[in-house]
């Protein structure tokens, strides 16, 4: 099939970017977006031009690392599935598709597609662990009973891949669902009781410094996260929230 | 300090100043029916609602300081969320993935704001003004007239109703998204989005029968 991409190029963080007009033929249904991308590339190097550089790694969706806003969805029209696992054949000849990096002033622009999610790191860092001790007399975490409703709901967040669909979705760019998605996956274990207070306040003050929006509950997140992290999770961030500042 | 800036501390802000005048609307909602069925009771009501010093001096204050509040929280979140993209998209396709009301929350807010300073204008100067500039005397019976005299111009009857057409958008992302930000979302959360959802007809249309049906039923001398 034949395509006309209209993609965001952009030297640097600090240089202006603009949408580039590609036409690109021969593209099969079979191809993922991101070989649709390699074959765009291989025609640009061999024109001598730069290669449009976009981020990528596993490219089996299960790393998180591919991102594009494609014709206004991150991860594009599909569900449930990352850039990486979006088909061609979703398709058709002749469709105009616009690509442009996950927009948020948390995560800027390092080149071209790809943006500096570091944001979700430091967010991570504030508390999104668990003290154990490591030093040869390790407590196996299977010999304290969890019911099972809690540990499936703990392993549904811990399914997400911080991608970051979730804020470039959000119409506040809002960082909600990733951070909440960490507090639950903790909080819903008891090893991860021990530090609950503390993590979810220092996890909540380390996203609003980083200048992401606030949730107004459109759902957005939810319906665009590859893993379908749940809306729940940002429910349970703000009781565990509200409880952590209650008690001081 | 830390709380005030927090961006959860001002999503319950919104929720509970929002609560508050969701359960001030089933009051409102409540006495204005009167209007249509007994002029008597609406009468009644609406003199110890405007004479009841509790009333008067703690809970109209309140529900003042509730609405300034809420709307001005509002404005601080969304100037806020739109700080947070400072580069907009060329293609953003909002409609995919989440409803037109929770949306544009801010707009439909921005036209009942409207509608509360012709409200306000409507009812609240005036009767600031009988009471205690012009310090009339008081008369139980002069509310139900006074009501249904307000509602003779067509313009004021359409700007009314389609002030609560947004009111009814507003609630029906705002209600039940209030007990989300409040940390409340369970076994009952679907169904209370039904319940919510129906507050956010039924309410609002209420509203708007009342002002029609004053309209189109004047009182003739």
């Amino acid at each position: 099939m034949k395509l006309y991409l209209k993609i965001w190029r952009q030297k640097d963080a600090s240089t202006p970017g603009k949408i580039v007009d590609y036409t690109l033929d021969g593209v099969e249904g079979d191809m993922s977006f991101l070989e649709m991308l390699d074959v765009l590339n291989e025609e640009l190097v061999s024109k001598g031009e730069e290669p449009v550089e976009f981020d990528h790694d596993c490219r089996e969706g299960i790393c998180g690392t591919c991102s594009l806003q494609i014709n206004g969805e991150p991860h594009g029209p599909d569900r449930l599935v990352t850039t990486c696992q979006l088909h061609m054949r979703k398709f058709n000849d002749g469709d105009t598709i616009v690509i442009e990096p996950f927009r948020a002033k948390a995560f800027p622009v390092i080149k071209d597609l790809i943006v500096d999610r570091s944001a979700f790191d430091r967010i991570q860092q504030a508390g999104g662990y668990i003290s154990v001790n490591t030093s040869g007399n390790t407590v196996d975490a299977n010999t304290i009973p969890i019911n099972k409703y809690d540990a499936d709901e703990a392993m549904d967040a811990a399914t997400c891949i911080g991608c970051g669909a979730c804020v470039a979705a959000c119409k506040n760019a809002s960082a909600m669902l990733f951070t909440s998605a960490k507090v639950s996956q903790f909080a819903l274990l008891p090893q991860g009781r021990v530090e609950a207070v503390e993590r979810v306040q220092n996890m909540v003050r380390q996203m609003d410094l980083e200048g992401f929006g606030n949730c107004t509950n459109t759902g957005a997140c939810e319906v665009e996260c590859p893993k379908g992290i749940s809306l729940t999770n940002i429910a349970r961030m703000n009781r565990e929230y509200l409880s952590a500042t209650l008690k001081g | 300090m830390s709380l005030i800036k927090s961006s959860l501390a001002r999503k319950y802000v919104m929720a509970l100043s929002g609560l508050f005048l969701v359960i001030f609307l089933i009051l409102h909602v409540t006495i204005n029916l009167a209007s249509v069925f007994s002029p008597e009771f609406f009468n009644e009501a609406s003199h110890f609602m405007g004479y009841n010093p509790l009333v008067q001096f703690l809970m109209q204050p309140i529900l003042i300081i509730g609405v300034v509040v809420h709307f001005v929280m509002g404005f601080v979140l969304e100037i806020q969320n739109k700080k947070a993209r400072d580069v907009s998209y060329v293609k953003y396709k909002g409609s995919a993935n989440a409803p037109w009301v929770s949306r544009n929350m801010i707009y439909s807010g921005l036209v009942i704001l409207a509608f509360l300073a012709l409200h306000f204008y409507d009812f609240w100067v005036h009767e600031m003004a009988y009471k205690y500039i012009e310090a009339n005397p008081e008369d139980p019976t002069r509310y139900y007239h006074e009501t249904v005299e307000k509602f003779a111009p067509f313009w004021r009857t359409v700007l009314y109703v389609v002030s609560f057409v947004l009111l009814s958008l507003h609630l029906w992302h705002g209600f039940a998204s209030s007990f989300q930000s409040m940390g409340v979302n369970n076994k009952y959360t679907t169904g209370f989005k039904k319940f919510a959802k129906i507050f956010a007809v039924v309410v609002p249309l209420a509203f708007a029968f009342i002002a029609l049906y004053h309209h189109l039923n004047p009182i003739t001398h």
